[in-house]
């Protein structure tokens, strides 16, 4: 023991870095911050140490070169000893930093720990969430597959849409013409040189200001926050009823990292890695890009927003978005902190959460992409050919042929691009019918130079007869009124 | 020589070596810069696009559109499939061809033809184009990218070598028109 404690000496009076260490484990924490709603910035921490090493694991056997990369994916997950794990670790690792840290700012901003003096804590975490999903970017574009680079395909296509330098832009993100080789070489040199040195060095800042400033304390309602008295009442808060950092508070930290370290582990180990999916060949083109889970939101917003907004939403939209996040704490950089106390915050990130999350569920349904095959593999439902006229089925057979069914579903099978036409007749008449048919709208194609004059009669023929037993069609009015007087009755 | 002197002597000594090293740091920057612009600058003047064959005619039916692909012109050798490109040719009749990219002028994605419906369809956000390549429907703004053609020898060729992007199109600047039905 004398020799462990020489040793010990015999380092710190060189290093000297025993006192400051003591001081910082030692540094009194408000008693309440005890808690494990504080534990979240420490565990992204955690999973960020986690990708470091298996990042560096990785780039042991990854080769990249846009003609190798998949190739060396393949051996990762089958040729080498446990790569898939290290492959799946990184993976799940990488969704697990990311919903870290949102939770960790969710929890931040309704803990109201933005507010003076730790407005600059706040801006470097906006910038480290910044970092952080572009390393969840980058990394799916290291993971280059289909996806990876269609993926690209789209971030060029949006890059394209600055004003003035748009087509410079679009050569300098893909490092030439076309997706290619030097467009992976950035994109890894990005992922494993550039951002993760802004990643070490927001997170030092970050951390220090955290140690620096103190922990922000529990907040109680009508505690309010003034520059004036605030550092002040933090100080005495901590000199009277503070306990120290360690052992009071750290145990919780250490049991979170150990517990998301675990689900980081049981999700690959029962998971497996991300792909790769098919390979990065743009000559095969039977593929449906998707981004992965982080941006399906964003995915999903794309297919919804109307042509002519879209391009300014996407380009000014992630701006407000940033200086809104910068914004916030000057512009609320005092008063109330207390999540029970400001009802607007709560909304705020009740309404955000939502949306994000109706806008992720549609991504992972696609309702607005044809079901390209639905023509070929979903049949009409027997019912609605049964004691049908041949015209009626002829119609039928038109509907597969003409692929109708690929955006309109029949007893909810097929498409979801264009209404269901179950009950169409109901909706439409039969002139209405031929005319939306043939001249299109409402974001249908036209098919007036696509059918012949018989194909259309059949068809439309055929949805005539789309209408519940007890229910008639819809029939023009005029006509209806001629049909009464002649007595004649409908079908 | 007094000791205030002395100060401001080794205060402008230090002003001085900043400057120096602003000079230099100017001549590193100027090289750095232009490597890193080298996409958009000093390659590009070799051009981008260039004249390749996709074909002989007798590949491509009149009244019928094939995918067809090509090798990208400028590519190195460790571009491994990336380099091979593909792209819709329409035949109409004879001698009219209309070459369309395979990317959606929405985002993108590659687009797929239905000689069914004559309808090209995106699988990423539903775009639709008809045949002669104008928008349909979805959330495209334009028709589909055209690449400028011309027919020699027996063979279709066509100006290609840039990813065309909404920002950017391809030779052909008109692209499909947005029809009204």
């Amino acid at each position: 023991m004398r020799l462990i404690q020489k040793l010990g000496n015999w380092f710190d009076l060189r290093l000297q870095l025993g006192t400051p260490i003591r001081e910082t484990a030692r540094h009194p924490v408000p008693r309440e911050t005890a808690s494990w709603f504080y534990v979240f910035g420490s565990a992204a921490l955690t999973c960020f140490m986690l990708q470091f090493v298996t990042g560096i694991l990785l780039a042991l056997i990854y080769v990249p070169s846009a003609g190798e990369a998949w190739n060396s994916l393949q051996t990762l997950n089958h040729g080498v000893s446990l790569g898939w794990f290290i492959r799946a670790l990184h993976g799940w690792g990488s969704n697990f930093m990311v919903a870290i840290v949102l939770i960790h700012m969710v929890q931040v901003f309704l803990f109201g720990a933005y507010k003076f003096p730790r407005e600059l804590t706040w801006i470097v975490g906006v910038f480290l969430l910044l970092v952080t999903l572009g390393m969840a970017f980058t990394g799916q574009v290291l993971r280059f597959d289909q996806d990876a680079y269609w993926g690209l395909g789209i971030g060029a296509s949006i890059a394209s849409r600055v004003p003035v330098i748009g087509p410079w832009a679009v050569n300098l993100m893909l490092g030439g013409p076309i997706i290619a080789g030097a467009t992976l070489s950035r994109f890894f040199a990005l992922h494993v040189f550039v951002i993760p040195g802004l990643l070490i060095a927001f997170v030092g800042v970050h951390l220090l200001m955290v140690l620096k400033l103190g922990i922000n304390e529990w907040p109680m309602p009508g505690r309010i926050v003034r520059r004036a008295t605030y550092l002040q009442d933090y100080h005495e808060l901590t000199k009277k009823e503070g306990v120290p950092f360690v052992p009071n508070a750290v145990w919780k930290d250490i049991f979170f990292s150990g517990f998301i370290l675990l689900a980081i582990a049981v999700c690959a180990v029962h998971f497996g890695p991300f792909g790769p999916g098919g390979q990065p060949d743009p000559t095969i083109i039977q593929t449906a890009p998707r981004p992965d889970f982080f941006f399906l939101w964003l995915y999903a917003l794309l297919s919804f927003l109307p042509p002519a907004a879209e391009t300014p939403i996407l380009l000014i939209g992630p701006a407000i978005g940033i200086v809104i996040l910068l914004a916030l704490p000057f512009v609320a950089g005092e008063g109330e902190k207390s999540w029970k106390r400001r009802p607007i915050a709560v909304l705020t990130i009740l309404l955000v959460a939502v949306s994000l999350g109706t806008l992720t569920h549609l991504a992972e349904h696609t309702p607005w992409s044809p079901v390209m095959d639905a023509w070929s593999s979903q049949p009409i439902p027997p019912q609605y050919l049964q004691g049908r006229t041949t015209l009626e089925r002829h119609g039928a057979l038109v509907f597969q042929a003409k692929q109708c069914h690929n955006c309109h579903s029949l007893d909810e099978k097929g498409g979801q691009r264009g209404p269901a036409l179950d009950s169409v007749a109901l909706r439409l008449t039969e002139d209405q019918l031929i005319r939306q048919v043939i001249q299109g709208g409402g974001n249908m194609p036209a098919y007036g130079k696509n059918l012949s004059p018989a194909e259309t009669t059949a068809l439309v023929a055929f949805l005539e007869t789309l209408h519940p037993a007890n229910q008639k069609p819809a029939r023009n009015a005029s006509e209806a009124a001629t049909l009464s007087t002649s007595e004649v009755s409908p079908r | 020589m007094s000791a205030e002197n002395g100060v401001s002597r080794r205060a402008a000594l230090v002003k001085l070596g900043v400057l120096l090293n602003g000079i230099v740091g100017v001549f590193l920057a100027v090289p750095i810069v232009r490597y890193l612009l080298s996409p958009v600058t000093r390659e590009k003047k070799f051009g981008y696009d260039s004249w390749l064959v996709l074909g002989t005619l007798e590949q491509f039916p009149a009244g019928q559109t094939r995918l067809a692909t090509y090798r990208n012109p400028l590519v190195n050798d460790w571009d491994g499939e990336t380099g091979n490109i593909a792209c819709w040719v329409r035949r109409v009749d004879d001698q009219t061809f209309q070459v369309f990219a395979i990317n959606c002028a929405h985002l993108g994605c590659p687009v797929r033809w239905f000689p069914q419906s004559s309808l090209f369809m995106c699988p990423c956000h539903g775009g639709a184009y008809y045949q002669d390549g104008s928008r349909a429907s979805g959330p495209p703004e334009r028709g589909l990218f055209q690449y400028r053609h011309k027919i020699a020898d027996g063979k279709l060729l066509i100006k290609a070598g840039e990813m065309p992007t909404p920002g950017q199109p391809v030779a052909n600047k008109t692209g499909g028109k947005r029809t009204c039905a």
